[in-house]
């Protein structure tokens, strides 16, 4: 068990060294450090020396690759390879470029996010379970037709409009919680059940369907026909078999994305106001912040490479079957 | 010639290209031919293809009539073409000539490029207000300082410069005017519905060797495998919509004016082709190398495997909408380098919007790549491939005869089932401030720039509701059609 | 006689298909005994699985439905019940096992949960030591290690015992045991088959015993009912069932088993296939394929004949009305084909295969290194002379098939050497291969997957010309198409065609016309018939057989059916865990058997025997299960199995023991001097 999770943990090491290559070739070569400054300075009449003086502030005057100045080793650290890219595997995220330090803010920030992401997800993952289980439990019968159609419908609907009406209706029409805003402490409840409220309902539609499928793949397998055959209730066929059996494939769809919880929902965020690192990473491309941008990238490539590896150990507690080693 | 009729979907669409050709080609105008344009036809081109070769083969076809078979999948797919109808008449562009200035023997085009979409909704394009008004007004919606009639000047509601002008006193005839333009949009709907289905009726009805009547029985009883009576009644549906549009639009804003006083009805029509780039071309620019590289792993194992599995481990690792964002802040900042480069605004956002597609199908192809490289591991220890590697058939022929026509069905769910993902995508990313140039129609813009008019009180709804029912339908039509196509596709679900 | 304990009268089932309402039972009427084994024995397709099914009510919803007939279990008509007493009734009265161990129990939960819940049905607090007993009953070796062990840990045997042991917690009057060895090997089908019957003594339940196994009915049935297209044509006494066979189906099943016997003479065929159940019959369901067939045959419906003691025949020759018009025609025996010329010695073999040996390494560790091999092939020499056909047998994992393929060069072999005429095979590249592909064929064991479901047969059969270089342009080898499907006696029209459209035995004739395409000399058949019925076996082996004769072929005959290497095969190799034990003509293998393990297969396969006493013989059969080939017992593998073994077994693998006749074994009670 410990030499499959070392083992693969040092998988992790060539993707991220490749995450790291692709966001540094994004960044630094398909645009050069010259084109960031003078579209921050904004597009006409910027002086060189403002360019210059735009570059030294952030540590962008160095040569990409080899800094044929510096002597010896340096002529490979002083570098921006290095200096922004290399030093990222040891979390080293540099500052922003307004100057802030954003290691500083993404501890600051990943409270909020967390605080909306958890709620959201574990309350959708129960609430999608059950109610793709009672459609199950009613399969092929008038109740899952309409649960199906209904689903349909609810995951047609963009994640913006559900942001939109949930604002309208219950913060501007029946005035129940603030449209937005965020507070430190308990008070972050008032601030946060509207946008989890939004999170859920928007996810019902996609996630009951997805289940729906797993749970009537399960269904029409043999060891459920034994089960019948034992004169076991139907409810317990479903709960009992079925639905253990099923983790099997929900798992390997859900575990992936719970390190990602960390990042937090773009733009439910963004809408609530929700000072948490997604609308950090929405802010940060609208004001095209590249150093936030590749921090937020890197992050999320360990993270979902984390996810890869809680997959497979979380194979080992549903599947008797799966030995890692 | 007996082939074209063997194929009449084929010999339509070649009648209708030969039109639009000769209709260039006759008119004072210049074709535009942009790269989604060009992209557009082929995607066109190779479906008309696939379905010609599909329809001599009838295990190929059986699924599709399955699909067919299910009401509410035929009614997705009238939605789905009335959806494609105008999104192509909106891909095809061309610049008016200028009139000959004095002395000039060279013609100069306009630099406004225009779509066959834009000609035909003439009015709708060109009738621009100052700002917001409701739908169906005849006042702005906003208090302005107006001059009366006697020179006194208050503020109050100006008169629309379109919406309504006709009316004298809309205060006392708008009520009469639109309801009575509404019965007559019915009437003539109606009229037309019925001409349309009965000649189409009259024509299965000879094909079906049946009488008119019995035919027509049959169909309103429901019992044509086909369900007529449902494609009927939905194409009865988009008549009356399409002459409400066609009374109502003209002579009043159905929908409203946004902000700097664009019709919504215009704008929400115009997305359409957007949406719908944006759904098929990513996939199908994404698709080769999901398709080649998914089989190339599968295959060959090994080191191949190992490449591409790392390939699309990293690139799956980065947070999609961030390699998205990085990647069109390059692209924006390459354009607004190379401004000479696009002749027109349409062009630039053009490149755009293919940039887009091109990097939404950078990340997502991993997903289809996966799927079919575990297909076709169990694929290549089946004993037909196994048989022919026993002939020393060659890879590439294992590859193309053997692995591919059997991983189709895979591709084509996916194919549909991405569709409306990635057209809902499109909003979103808009709204982060990384979809589709501002300068172009979509559904994402659209709701971007009006969210925050829900903040005015009293609230402008119309833009965003507009949006709603565009994207919706849409998405609700291809979501539905794309269940049907995996249960007639995928072997694993039943009943 | 006494009420029977399950009464079903005129059961209907019907299914919705795209092609329609398949009437899959379509007025069945039986009786079963408290006590009696009741054998429903027909083809695959022929409404057996679903009779069993109606009688739990477990149906396939929403597409199966009981649309007739009732259903009784000591008087309680079963079809009316409730769902909530029906689940009185499953488990309790009635248990049921099915055909595929491996998918019937959940993988998630642990053997102990899994049985546990048919003894907590009983409301009894002592669950667990309930489940040891049933362990213990079923002779489930260490059952309280088992309880806590999964499903995946155990072998198919131990899986179907597991099954018998939850059917047997409920203590029912009935057991439904539906195919349920057929997905095992013989020797473990011997042990299940001699559990049940041990078991049913015990506790006196009867057993409905759905199989197509003649074989498995004469060792169990006290009653056999044959069912044909969802109904039963004839039902009799096991005796006088094998003694004389009354429907023409029934007969034809018998003559169209292979054995020694019938070697050198064509088996008896049923040509052509079960009807589609969606039709309206207005005849006879099996009139198309019977050679005794009138023209009452085809426009009446023949009606039940009873019999003495609830016996009967559906057929018209014993209606009395028709009787007469039956001439007592002797199905006319086909010609014995040429007599086969036997053992050619001193023929240079076509193939010469030496030391063969197929490892798969294992990986483990932070570094993967290889720490074990399967040795799936260790060790295997053979030659198989022309116009031969050598038959490789044994039980499932003995990797008889990668031998095959890796005698194809589908599989690299690790080490040793296989050369055909004076090519060797095995040290040539992919490229330098690909010439000599044409001399070695094979046809496979699944007629599903073995064609390309998108191309059609003409382009199936000419992809081998085609890479090969063989048949001329594409007009001489459409004309090459037409010969080749018309020797596999199919008509030539059908190269237009898709392989969806062909039954299981119309696929393998196709799949033989693509080996036959580039002109092989030897073809690998890796258990070509083990996926058919007997009457479509009876079809393929003749054919096989035919093609042999006329094209000189050789076969390389891979099987686990003894019956058909003794109708078939010249040569015989037995094989156990990678390594053949006993090789040598048919003859002195089938009529000698040396080995111990041989001896132990050859008691395993149930015997058909005419005389009443058949039921008494006794399952001499080997204990225990084969082991797993990453880690084979030391000296001979079999040693652990086997009755015979000496302290010598264990130390080292036996040395070949060279008999006369060219008869080989690998024993140490054969070791010379």
């Amino acid at each position: 068990m410990l030499a499959y999770i070392v083992r693969r943990s040092l998988y992790a090491i060539p993707i991220l060294i490749g995450v790291n290559l692709l966001t540094f070739w994004l960044f630094f070569v398909v645009n050069s450090p010259d084109d960031m400054a003078r579209m921050q300075l904004g597009q006409k009449r910027v002086t060189p020396e403002a360019i210059e003086k735009w570059k030294a502030e952030r540590g962008y005057d160095k040569p990409l690759l080899f800094n044929s100045e510096a002597p010896g080793l340096a002529s490979l650290t002083h570098t921006i390879f290095f200096e922004k890219s290399v030093r990222l595997f040891v979390f080293d995220f540099g500052s922003a470029d307004d100057g802030r330090d954003i290691a500083h803010d993404i501890q600051q920030r990943m409270f909020p996010s967390l605080a909306l992401a958890i709620p959201v997800f574990l309350v959708g993952l129960l609430l999608n379970i059950s109610i793709a289980l009672i459609i199950a439990f009613f399969r092929a019968t008038y109740i899952d037709h309409m649960g199906v159609i209904l689903s349909v419908m609810l995951m047609s609907i963009s994640a913006l409009f559900y942001i939109i009406g949930g604002q309208f209706l219950v913060s501007k029409l029946l005035h129940l919680v603030p449209i937005s805003g965020y507070e430190g402490g308990w008070s972050a409840i008032k601030f946060l059940i509207l946008p989890v409220l939004v999170g859920v309902v928007g996810g019902i539609g996609a996630g009951t369907r997805w289940y729906r499928t797993i749970f009537l793949e399960e269904i029409n397998k043999d060891y459920v026909r034994t089960a019948r055959a034992k004169g076991l209730a139907e409810r317990v066929v479903l709960f009992k078999h079925v639905l253990k059996n099923a983790m099997i494939p929900i798992l390997t769809g859900v575990v992936v994305t719970i390190p990602l919880l960390f990042m937090g929902s773009l733009i439910t965020e963004s809408f609530f106001g929700i000072p948490g690192l997604g609308s950090y990473t929405i802010d940060a491309i609208r004001a095209q912040d590249f150093a936030i941008v590749r921090s937020m990238v890197f992050l999320g490539s360990v993270l979902y490479i984390l996810g890869l590896l809680l997959t497979d150990l979380s194979y080992t507690l549903v599947d008797p079957r799966v030995r890692l080693s | 010639m007996s082939w074209l009729r063997r194929h009449p979907a084929l010999s339509v669409f070649i009648m209708m290209l030969a039109v639009v050709v000769a209709g260039m080609w006759l008119l004072p105008v210049k074709p535009v031919l942009l790269w989604t344009d060009a992209l557009v036809y082929l995607l066109i081109i190779t479906l008309v293809s696939f379905f010609t070769y599909v329809r001599s083969r009838e295990h190929l076809l059986s699924p599709w009539r399955q699909v067919v078979r299910r009401p509410l999948a035929a009614m997705a797919m009238v939605v789905l073409a009335a959806y494609v109808s105008v999104g192509l008449l909106d891909s095809i562009h061309f610049r008016k000539a200028l009139p000959l200035q004095d002395g000039a023997t060279q013609v100069d085009y306009s630099v406004e490029v225009l779509s066959l979409l834009d000609v035909l909704a003439g009015p709708l394009r060109k009738q621009l207000e100052k700002t917001y008004s409701a739908p169906l007004a005849a006042h702005l919606f906003t208090k302005e300082l107006v001059e009366q009639a006697d020179g006194s000047i208050i503020r109050g509601y100006p008169r629309l410069e379109y919406g309504g002008r006709h009316l004298r006193d809309p205060a006392a005839q708008r009520t009469a005017d639109i309801l009575q333009r509404a019965a007559l949009a019915l009437g003539q709907g109606l009229l037309l519905w019925l001409v349309l289905s009965s000649l189409w009726l009259a024509w299965l009805a000879r094909r079906h060797h049946c009488s008119f009547p019995d035919f027509t029985r049959q169909m309103i009883v429901g019992q044509t495998q086909i369900p007529w009576r449902v494609i009927l009644a939905t194409l009865g549906v988009l008549v009356l919509l399409l002459m409400i549009i066609l009374q109502l639009g003209v002579a009043y804003h159905l929908l409203g004016t946004d902000k700097v006083g664009n019709d919504v009805l215009y704008l929400s029509i115009k997305s359409i082709r957007t949406g719908l780039v944006i759904g098929t071309l990513t996939t199908l620019i994404m698709l080769p190398f999901a398709v080649l590289l998914g089989i190339m792993a599968g295959h060959f194992r090994g080191w191949v495997d190992d490449v591409i599995q790392y390939i699309y481990t990293t690139l799956n690792s980065i947070p999609g909408v961030l390699l998205i964002a990085a990647a069109i802040l390059s692209v924006d900042l390459f354009i607004s380098n190379n401004q000479a480069l696009f002749e027109t605004v349409v062009e630039r956002a053009d490149i755009r919007l293919l940039f887009l597609c091109i990097i939404l199908g950078i990340t997502s192809w991993t997903g289809l790549c996966r799927l079919l490289r575990g297909e076709t591991l169990k694929l290549r220890e089946l004993d037909y491939i196994q048989a022919a590697t026993a002939f020393g058939v060659s890879n590439a022929k294992i590859i193309s005869r053997h692995i591919l026509p059997n991983v189709m069905h895979i591709v084509l769910i996916s194919v549909v089932l991405d569709f409306s993902g990635l057209v809902l995508a499109e909003a979103v990313l808009s709204y982060v401030g990384v979809g589709v140039d501002p300068s172009m129609a979509s559904w994402g813009n659209m709701i971007n720039s009006a969210r925050l008019e829900m903040a005015r009180e009293p609230v402008v709804w119309w833009s965003l509701v507009a949006a709603f029912w565009f994207m919706f339908i849409l998405v609700l039509a291809a979501n539905v059609f794309s269940d049907a196509v995996r249960d007639a596709f995928d072997p694993r679900v039943s009943g | 006689m006494s009420k029977p304990l399950l009464q079903i009268d005129n059961l209907q089932t019907s299914f919705a298909t795209a092609q329609g309402l398949v009437r899959a039972v379509d007025g069945i009427s039986l009786a079963i005994h408290k006590g009696q084994t009741f054998a429903l024995l027909g083809e695959s397709g022929c409404g057996k699985s679903m009779t069993a099914l109606s009688v739990m009510r477990l149906l396939p919803e929403p597409a199966g439905r009981i649309t007739g007939g009732s259903i009784r279990l000591n008087g309680d008509d079963l079809l009316q019940l409730p769902e909530v007493a029906m689940r009185q009734v499953r488990g309790k009265r009635i248990a049921m096992i099915f055909q595929e161990p491996m998918t019937s129990l959940n993988p998630v939960l642990t053997i102990g949960q899994q049985i546990g819940e048919c003894v907590l049905q009983q409301g009894a607090a002592h669950s667990k030591r309930r489940v040891l007993e049933l362990l213990e009953a079923v002779g489930i070796p260490d059952p309280a290690q088992r309880y806590n062990e999964y499903p995946h840990q155990l072998s198919g045997g131990m899986k179907q015992r597991i099954m018998i042991a939850m059917a047997l917690a409920g203590e029912p009057d009935l057991l439904i045991a539906d195919e349920p060895t057929t997905a095992l090997d013989v020797t473990i089908q011997a042990q299940v088959l001699d559990l049940m019957r041990r078991l049913q003594q015990d506790m006196g339940m009867a057993i409905l015993l759905i199989t197509h196994d003649l074989g498995v009915v004469a060792e169990m049935a006290d009653r056999v009912a044959v069912m044909y297209a969802g109904q039963i044509v004839e039902e009799a006494e096991r005796d006088a069932f094998f003694a004389r066979p009354q429907h023409p189906y029934a007969q034809k099943l018998f003559a169209s088993l292979p054995d020694m016997e019938k070697r050198g003479e064509r088996l008896a065929i049923i040509p052509g296939h079960v009807p589609s159940l969606a039709t309206r019959f207005t005849g006879c369901r099996f009139v198309e394929r019977c050679d005794q067939a009138m023209d009452v045959c085809h426009h009446e419906v023949p009606v039940w004949m009873a019999g003495e003691a609830g016996s009967g025949v559906r057929c018209h020759r014993y209606d009395t009305r028709y009787a007469a018009q039956f001439t007592t025609k002797q199905t006319a025996q086909a010609a014995p084909s040429q007599t086969r010329q036997q053992a050619m010695e001193g023929k240079t073999p076509l193939l010469t295969v030496e030391g063969l040996k197929v490892h798969f390494p294992i990986h483990k560790g932070l570094l993967r290194r290889v720490v074990n091999h399967v040795k799936a092939v260790d060790d295997v020499s053979m030659a198989i002379p022309e116009r031969h056909t050598l038959a490789l047998v044994g039980e499932s994992g003995c990797g008889k098939t990668t031998a095959g393929k890796s005698i194809l060069q589908l599989v690299k072999p690790t080490a040793g050497r296989v050369r055909f005429q004076d090519v060797e095979l095995s040290a040539l590249s992919a490229a330098q291969l690909r010439p000599h592909r044409s001399d070695i064929q094979i046809i496979f064991q699944d007629p599903f997957s073995s064609m390309n479901p998108r191309m059609m047969i003409m382009d199936i059969i000419e992809e081998g010309m085609i890479t090969q270089g063989i048949g001329g342009d594409a007009r001489a080898r459409a004309r090459r198409v037409d010969e080749l499907l018309e020797q596999v006696g199919l008509s030539a029209e059908v190269k237009h065609r898709y392989p969806h459209e062909f039954s299981g035995g119309q696929r393998q004739r196709i799949c033989i016309a693509r080996a036959l395409a580039v002109e092989p000399k030897l073809i690998v058949c890796d258990e070509p018939t083990s996926a058919l019925d007997v009457s479509v076996q009876a079809q393929i082996l003749n054919l096989l057989k035919d093609l042999q004769d006329e094209l000189g072929l050789a076969y390389l005959f891979i099987t686990h059916d003894l019956s058909v290497v003794e109708y078939l095969a010249h040569e015989v190799a037995v094989m156990y865990l990678g390594r053949i034990v006993e090789q040598g003509s048919v003859q002195a293998v089938m009529e000698n058997p040396l080995h111990p393990y041989t001896r132990a297969l050859l008691a395993a396969v149930p015997v058909i025997e005419t005389s009443a006493d058949g039921s008494e013989r006794s399952i001499v059969s080997v204990q225990g299960e084969m082991p797993s080939p990453i880690n084979p017992p030391s000296g001979c593998h079999f040693h652990p199995r086997c009755e015979q073994a000496m302290a010598e077994c264990a130390q080292a693998y036996p040395p070949t023991s060279q008999m006369d006749d060219g008869h080989r074994v690998r024993c140490y009670l054969y070791e010379s001097g």
